[in-house]
């Protein structure tokens, strides 16, 4: 499912993110990344969806290789990835409903689907009752959670996760954690950056600490490892 | 693309219309402002180009007949002029009608030639109109040459002048439309721009969630055309309402044979079909071509 091979990747301004990283995560799998501010968690996760490109090294993901993989075909890698973004990136102008919906019509899904679906999901995180609300209108934490409906509502193969519930009240992470869970167990490979110690010790999943760019731990039902 | 999706682009492309309010303002804004200026300019321009017309039109060669020629003598030299290479029409003017558009021309005046009417000195002649006016120097030439000719007159001498001026007239005409054109281009693609720049970051997250750059692209293709079209009512109102004005006021107070401003219809809505098709053009150009710089993501 995602298989990365010796990968590197230093940026344009001369900063290596990664120095070598080894990694093969299953389909199904549920997946804690780990690690200290600066370790390269982000451009870790940044190179599954292909925010940015690998220095050197080999990467799959769903069997297509990043480095031959056209411009073009670049959408239809993203279709299968659901992304929660530390900074939720919703389209500002649109509703709660059409930031969601959005993910279903690039995929031309049928209207009647993507109103059943979107609500469905809606109802999943919670919102149902601010569809028509605008992003600036809602708390972080429903902004976050926008963000995750967004992210599972076309049924990705993998979601990934950066600090999902970092800006969340504790009532309301456990509640993310629950549906990541139940999306988990019906096949969705879920990756999750996380500074959650909590978190991390309470559901048990495998575990990749990252630091200084390499994957210094790779612990299946591991622990957080990290003093907060 | 199914076609629900093209419908799902043109609603999109809409709604950005509102969504967007001052971005959007600012940007119908330029394109009113350009347009009427363009609109305003071409109305000038072809109708100064369309008096050079008729004066050129009104360009004429007189050639006065010998008097000792017969009247078979007289239609063979008519037949030779028309069978001249760029001629027109060659209309044959006795020396009696002569007189006669002398006297009238001349008013009161004319009176005294009145007397000439039992022994008119004048002659017969043919009056010569070539396809295209520039030509008419040349088939002048000619026929001065003939046998039979007493005498060319077309003006010589302004009728060069005439003709220069026009032609740089026409170019410089051409220049500073062309030139407006592109400067209406730019300001107007200018301004899209940085209402989309500031879009740019909107651009990237439909990336990053799967759009291709087509599902990004239709929409703001659909908006410039909307914003383009929206440009040019107030413009089209504008040259509308002053064109009949001019057109309705300036004929009837200025009574040069060439000052005559090209009719309101069907001009004034040519013009107007003229400044719409700008207007969507830039508008989809300017809009096209900004998001282009923000899809690489």
């Amino acid at each position: 499912m995602i298989l990365m091979n010796d990968v590197y990747k230093t940026y344009p301004n001369g900063v290596t993110a990664l120095n070598g990283v080894n990694v093969d995560i299953k389909q199904g799998e549920f997946v804690y990344v780990v690690g200290p501010s600066g370790a390269g968690k982000s451009t870790f996760i940044k190179l599954i969806y292909r925010e940015v490109k690998p220095s050197k090294g080999s990467i799959l993901i769903n069997e297509m290789n990043m480095s031959e993989l056209k411009e073009k075909k670049v959408p239809l890698l993203r279709r299968d990835i659901g992304v929660i973004f530390q900074d939720f990136k919703l389209l500002p102008k649109l509703t709660v409903y059409e930031n969601i919906a959005f993910a279903l019509e690039v995929i031309e899904e049928s209207p009647k689907k993507i109103r059943n679906r979107v609500m469905e999901v809606l109802d999943l995180v919670g919102l149902k009752n601010k569809a028509r609300f605008i992003p600036d209108e809602l708390s972080g934490g429903e902004q976050q959670r926008v963000s995750i409906a967004r992210a599972i509502v076309n049924n990705p193969k993998i979601v990934i996760a950066d600090e999902p519930t970092g800006n969340l009240d504790p009532d309301t992470s456990w509640g993310i954690m629950k549906t990541f869970e139940e999306i988990n167990a019906r096949g969705t490979t879920i990756l999750m950056a996380t500074h959650s110690k909590e978190i991390v010790n309470t559901i048990k999943k495998r575990v990749i600490a990252i630091e200084d760019g390499l994957i210094v731990r790779d612990e299946h039902r591991g622990e957080y490892g990290y003093e907060v | 693309m199914k076609f629900r999706t093209v419908m799902r682009h043109f609603r999109e492309g809409l709604k950005n219309i509102g969504r967007n309010g001052w971005m959007t303002v600012a940007s119908v804004g330029a394109v009113t402002t350009t347009l009427i200026l363009v609109g305003a300019f071409l109305a000038l321009m072809l109708n100064l180009n369309q008096m050079a017309d008729n004066i050129e039109q009104d360009v004429e060669i007189t050639t006065l007949i010998d008097l000792t020629l017969n009247e078979e003598e007289i239609t063979n030299l008519g037949n030779e002029i028309e069978e001249l290479n760029g001629v027109e029409t060659v209309s044959f003017s006795s020396k009696d009608d002569e007189l006669a558009k002398l006297i009238e021309s001349m008013g009161d005046e004319g009176r005294s030639w009145e007397l000439f009417e039992q022994d008119n000195p004048l002659n017969h002649v043919y009056v010569v109109k070539t396809t295209d006016p520039e030509d008419t120097i040349d088939v002048a030439d000619q026929i001065s040459e003939m046998d039979g000719v007493q005498e060319v007159n077309y003006g010589k001498g302004v009728v060069e002048r005439l003709f220069t001026f026009n032609k740089y007239a026409r170019n410089i005409g051409l220049a500073l439309i062309i030139g407006l054109v592109f400067t209406a281009i730019f300001l107007i693609s200018n301004t899209i721009k940085i209402t989309i720049m500031a879009r740019s970051r909107e651009i990237g997250i439909m990336k990053l969630v799967g759009a291709t750059n087509g599902f990004i692209r239709w929409p703001f293709f659909i908006e410039g055309l909307m914003l383009g079209i929206l440009g040019s009512i107030i413009p089209i109102g504008v040259i509308l309402t002053g064109y009949y004005y001019l057109a309705n006021n300036v004929s009837d107070r200025i009574s040069y044979s060439f000052v005559e401003v090209l009719p309101f219809n069907p001009f004034a809505w040519q013009l107007s079909l003229i400044i719409l098709g700008i207007g969507a053009f830039i508008g989809i150009w300017g809009s096209v071509m900004s998001v282009r710089k923000f899809l690489k993501v």
